[in-house]
């Protein structure tokens, strides 16, 4: 149990998917202009790290290390997201319209982004077992929720701000998130201590 | 060889899978669309401004396509042309499109009214109103700083000294400045009539004189020319009654302070 909330916390605080591990940094960039849309592209990376990590992980584990295919395990990794994606969302259109409406563009937008193959890959390197993996996806798309809706309100601050004219727009974009990424530096070392 | 098959067999077999997953799953689980729905969208303008008062061009889209009878002369921006697309495409009949135009309530230029402070802050009008109303002299005026500028779908509206100005021609009607001026100094007014007041100020006569020469002054001289009885003074103010006016322009050169111009 303790295991799996180091491991919760610290993809959430210490191994921060964009802050620290520098994945997914163009939706980070992209979408986090307004906090709406900040939460709905966390939300569906959540629901989407999720479903990848259930899936990729036992393919790796009952079809790609038992044949000695482990090489491929990108190409089909990345195969097999992007047609889960595709179902799951004619599945949510079906069913679901609501949960669809509000994912919206960005269910099929993160189906390819670094940040969701980087998760599953990395569960595996890292030796987890099913659980721990999903906790690992679950704690990995918090992070980015957090990330998202702390930059999205440092950017609505940037707006009002009187910034010089070199500066304005994705330059004083890309100050501010360096140092939110500092910021989160000084999270190093805390977790493991936590609980020791 | 062995080794290539090895590779490319489980991807191919993979990648067939899923294929076969998603056509059945997108054949079983399909939407029906109405399919005048992309045919109606497309004749919108795209400009998702918001005057037809539905939620974007896709919100109206919708609203046409799913409940009959919602008017098809909503559509301020498209004017006639859309209005007629659509009511083709529905199957009913053509309703006119009243055009209009935004006009900004205000002559107080440089050369009319001064500046009480020297505003520093945010290059934003809402800003500028939260610190003593603005900088001018005058608290109904134009306060200079282009909110109604940037909101603009059209870049129908520029600033000329220190006050907004809309290029009648150019505007589409679509009211999202009315609704950014923090003054509420814009209106939309029907694009053929073209008189307007270029004045809100509410004070009484003399205190709008000593802050712009510009100013109505509520003479009611207007009001006593105007042979249809479209003009009435209220709150200090003149008030054109567009339902009225037949633009005869005995008014615009009779204003005392010459608020009434043709725009």
């Amino acid at each position: 149990m303790t295991k799996l909330i180091i491991i919760l916390l610290s993809a959430v605080f210490i191994n921060n998917y964009i802050l620290s591990r520098f994945l997914g940094i163009c939706p980070f960039l992209g979408v986090s202009k307004k906090l709406d849309s900040a939460t709905g592209m966390s939300l569906a990376v959540i629901f989407v790290m999720l479903i990848a990590t259930a899936v990729t992980w036992p393919i790796q584990m009952f079809l790609l290390n038992p044949n000695g295919l482990g090489y491929l395990q990108t190409i089909i990794f990345i195969l097999v997201i992007a047609a889960l994606v595709q179902l799951v969302e004619i599945v949510l259109k079906r069913y679901i319209p609501a949960l669809h409406k509000s994912l919206g563009v960005y269910l099929p937008l993160i189906t390819t982004n670094c940040a969701i193959l980087g998760v599953t890959i990395l569960n595996i390197d890292e030796g987890y077992t099913f659980v721990e993996a999903m906790v690992n996806s679950l704690g990995s798309g918090l992070g980015f929720m957090l990330a998202m809706i702390m930059f999205s309100g440092v950017r609505s601050k940037l707006e009002g701000a009187d910034i010089p004219k070199s500066f304005k727009g994705l330059p004083i974009t890309l100050v501010a998130a360096s140092v939110t990424s500092l910021s989160f530096m000084g999270f190093g070392g805390i977790i493991e201590n936590l609980f020791a | 060889m062995i080794d290539i098959l090895t590779a490319v067999v489980p991807v191919v077999i993979i990648g067939l899978i899923c294929a076969a997953v998603l056509v059945v799953a997108s054949k079983i689980m399909a939407v029906k669309e109405d399919e005048r729905l992309p045919r109606v969208r497309e004749c919108l303008p795209g400009a998702n401004c918001g005057a037809c008062g539905f939620a974007g061009c896709d919100g109206y889209a919708k609203a046409l396509v799913e409940n009959e009878g919602t008017p098809t002369n909503l559509c301020i921006p498209g004017a006639d042309a859309v209005s007629l697309k659509l009511s083709e495409i529905l199957g009913v009949e053509f309703e006119d499109v009243i055009e209009q135009a935004a006009v900004v309530h205000c002559s107080g230029d440089c050369n009319a009214t001064e500046d009480n402070v020297d505003y520093r802050g945010i290059e934003s009008c809402s800003a500028a109103k939260l610190i003593f109303g603005g900088k001018g002299a005058c608290g109904y005026g134009c306060l200079g700083l282009g909110d109604c500028m940037n909101v603009c779908p059209q870049d129908a509206i520029y600033l000329k000294d220190g006050l907004a100005h809309v290029c009648r021609p150019e505007c589409v009607g679509c009211g999202l400045c009315v609704k950014t001026c923090p003054n509420g100094l814009i209106s939309l007014t029907p694009a053929v009539e073209d008189v307007a007041v270029l004045c809100s100020n509410k004070d009484k006569g003399a205190l709008t004189r000593k802050v712009c020469t510009n100013g109505c002054i509520g003479c009611k001289k207007c009001e006593k020319v105007c042979p249809v009885g479209a003009i009435k003074v209220k709150n200090n103010v003149a008030e054109i009654d567009y339902e009225k006016c037949v633009c005869c322009d005995a008014c615009t050169g009779y204003c005392t302070t010459g608020c009434i111009i043709r725009v």
